[in-house]
């Protein structure tokens, strides 16, 4: 069996990395001021649209539709892309992915390639895997530029850079972009139009050189065959028109029926994403054109294991639209990386364990992740019901013992009211005794917290003194 | 009608004024209320966290102790929540336990729903002299949809002053045995949100729901701030002549 392949490595549990995310003061507070303000303007553009609830159910309801047929849906798209000109390939993991993108570009005879940012290509880890052959990934996404030239890890969906802040990305140009071609500026300040400026001049020289792009997409159109991708800078663009060929690695699930179901993802996407009302770049592409080459890798890498899930499955409609990262309590206090995968924040939780299985700690840990408040499943444009789902996860993962063990003894009081007024009896009587600091896996609590004073009687045994107060 | 207090099994064992407040405000209202004796805990601990089968056990036990009455108060939303949401998922679509559940779910209602949707009261004639701010809870908020009526009530308190919270809406990082297991990311949640509780420089921090309570409250207690958490059904209980106890 071959097992998924995430991106990252997956070693400790998420509780003991995010336990250093929060003493990272300057973290919290990129992450703070990043999300808080996304999640206000995605909150200002959402209310401006009177059909919302509308829109999300027919998103909702055509990726569900789609998901239920995705084998008559795929073989669809292959044929419309194969009639365009395109060429398909199929790929049933992380290892044959790349290999068949390694392979296509080695035939060029080329060593250098573009990249659109692109999660697919992040989850199967390709950039290290061209690198293994000799082949050198240019990130062009602005953040993604700024993660690859710190040999740092996106940690947000949409802002892969935003656990950085300007200082920080000023360092890492000035020092490590003249490896990369075009040097930054000798002085070179942490304004942002700067450093939007000498990444603009450092990438021009790449765009202008390279011929052979990589990109992922956003929607696939089974019925005409034409791919879609959305980005905010242009380089995607430049990406996608310039190079003699193109490779798109793309998500099984990310596939749609017709060309009109497009229309509802328009607006729901940057509504949610970057809550603009409109997408700048939206670029689509149909087969290939005079004199250049199309390739489109449809990749599975888990993606079949999770649709067999009657309560998971709901994660795959994802658009990846990072509604619910920017809304969650808990992103916002630990960052993307605790996460330890390409999917960070509630996607991630539920999307990881199931795609990597719980083998590992830290998948283990995923489910837990979340306080299950709610913002996610109330922001996500294709409502999927991320807190379910993660309580359907924890109900499958294996607990440690003496988690069980408590929950055993805590059933078994709760089975019978007269064994839970016992206790409460006994604890009434022993209530002086509580110690204020609780032992072992429970200190976490009262290391910052004090615990409620134990009444003296409890409400049960007031109401069989005073007959429910009359007495 | 009969009604019956689903008092909770927090509220039982360490909040039993919550559960007198409840007890004497809806007879203040002309509501006769029994307290099922079998009832113990709805099962949303171990529901939450991944213990189906002693969840579906507990819920099992809840409904049989609850079916039969015209109505059901709960003064918790969460454990309202836990009843109207999962039970039907727990119970699956057929059989004696799905029966059950189909009986009680629609009559489930938490307090300040039982108040202002079923005996159509807003002012339910309390006095509280306090500057009181209220913090909405997840479950309150999202799980059942309590919307202003927590808010709607407390307006008519006489004497208090309703300060509003800034980021209200946002989770205070219990989440049950979440404050357990990420206790780093738990507290750091509850620390943004009792600076906002003492921004308001409210005397009082109200909601519909102990258990947040008893988080927010103990870390605003360890750090000897002087506010007083309380839950709703006590400030709704007070009047001019009796205090909650
Ligand atoms: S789960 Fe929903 S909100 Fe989160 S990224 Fe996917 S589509 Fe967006």
């Amino acid at each position: 069996m071959s097992v998924t392949f995430l991106g990252m490595p997956a070693d400790r549990p998420f509780p003991r990395n995010a336990a250093r995310a929060v003493r990272d003061s300057q973290l919290r507070f990129n992450l703070r001021k990043a999300t808080r303000t996304i999640r206000a303007r995605r909150a200002s553009v959402v209310a401006e649209a009177p059909d919302w609830a509308e829109l999300r159910e027919a998103g909702r309801a055509i990726k569900e539709h789609t998901l239920r047929n995705l084998d008559e849906y795929l073989v669809r798209l292959e044929e419309s892309v194969t009639a365009a000109g395109g060429h398909v390939h199929w790929a049933a993991d992380a290892t044959e992915a790349n290999r068949i993108v390694a392979g296509l570009v080695k035939a060029t005879g080329e060593t250098e390639v573009v990249k659109v940012k692109s999660m697919v290509t992040q989850e199967i880890g390709l950039n290290e895997a061209l690198l293994e052959q000799g082949i050198t990934a240019y990130e062009t996404d602005l953040a993604e530029l700024i993660v690859q030239l710190g040999d740092d890890r996106p940690s947000h969906i949409l802002v892969p850079a935003i656990h950085r802040n300007r200082a920080e990305i000023r360092e890492i140009f000035a020092e490590h972009m003249s490896g990369w071609g075009r040097p930054a500026p000798e002085d070179l300040t942490d304004e942002p139009a700067a450093l939007a400026e000498a990444a603009r001049l450092h990438l021009r020289e790449r765009f202008l050189k390279t011929k052979v792009a990589i990109s992922g997409a956003n929607f696939a159109i089974a019925e005409t065959g034409t791919l879609v991708v959305l980005e905010s800078e242009g380089n995607g663009r430049m990406c996608l028109t310039l190079p003699r060929t193109l490779i798109s690695v793309v998500g099984i699930e990310k596939v749609l029926p017709t060309w009109r179901d497009l229309e509802v993802f328009l607006q729901l996407l940057p509504r949610s994403s970057t809550g603009e009302r409109m997408n700048p770049y939206t670029s689509m592409w149909t087969g290939a054109a005079e004199g250049q080459e199309f390739h489109l890798v449809l990749l599975d890498n888990g993606r079949t294991g999770v649709l067999a899930d009657e309560v998971g499955r709901q994660a795959l409609r994802c658009i990846r639209c990072s509604a619910c990262l920017n809304v969650c309590p808990v992103y916002e206090r630990v960052g993307g990386h605790s996460y330890g995968s390409v999917y960070p924040g509630p996607i991630g939780a539920i999307l990881t364990p199931q795609l990597r299985g719980m083998g590992s700690e830290l998948d283990r840990s995923l489910p837990y992740a979340s306080s299950l408040c709610g913002a996610c499943y109330e922001v996500c444009p294709v409502a999927i019901d991320i807190p379910s789902v993660l309580v359907d996860l924890r109900s499958r993962a294996r607990h440690p013992w003496p988690e069980r063990a408590g929950m055993a003894a805590a059933g078994w009081v709760l089975e019978r009211s007269g064994r839970l007024a016992r206790l409460q009896r006994a604890g009434a009587r022993l209530r002086r005794l509580v110690p204020r600091r609780l032992p072992g896996p429970l200190g976490g609590w009262t290391d910052t917290r004090d615990l409620p004073e134990v009444p003296k009687e409890s409400f049960r045994d007031w109401w069989d003194r005073t007959d429910g107060g009359r007495r | 009608m009969r009604v019956a207090l689903f008092v909770t099994c927090v509220n039982d064992t360490l909040f039993p004024d919550t559960g007198r407040a409840v007890v004497r405000l809806l007879r203040r209202l002309g509501v006769e209320v029994d307290f099922p004796r079998a009832q113990t805990c709805c099962g949303q601990m171990h529901a939450n966290t991944g213990y189906r089968d002693e969840a579906v056990r507990l819920a099992r036990r809840s409904v049989a102790a609850l079916r039969g009455y015209d109505a059901v108060v709960v003064p918790s939303g969460s454990c309202a929540a836990m009843i109207r949401e999962q039970y039907p998922k727990l119970a699956g679509s057929s059989g004696p336990f799905a029966d059950a559940v189909a009986q009680v779910v629609p009559k489930t209602y938490e307090l300040t729903e039982f108040l202002i949707d079923v005996l159509g009261t807003t002012d339910v004639g309390a006095y509280f002299p306090h500057r009181v701010t209220y913090h909405p809870t997840c479950h309150s908020l999202r799980g059942i949809h309590l919307g202003d009526r927590p808010l709607t009530l407390l307006r008519q308190v006489k004497g208090l002053e309703l300060v509003p919270l800034p980021g209200a809406e946002e989770c205070c990082g219990f989440g049950g045995t979440f404050a357990l297991k990420n206790a780093d990311a738990s507290a750091a949640m509850c620390a943004d949100k009792v600076r906002a509780v003492l921004d308001t420089g409210a005397e009082v921090l109200c909601a519909a729901d102990n258990s947040c309570l008893m988080h927010i409250g103990g870390m605003l207690g360890r750090q000897k701030s002087g506010v007083r958490v309380t839950h709703l059904a006590e400030i709704l209980c007070s009047t001019e002549t009796a205090g909650v106890r």
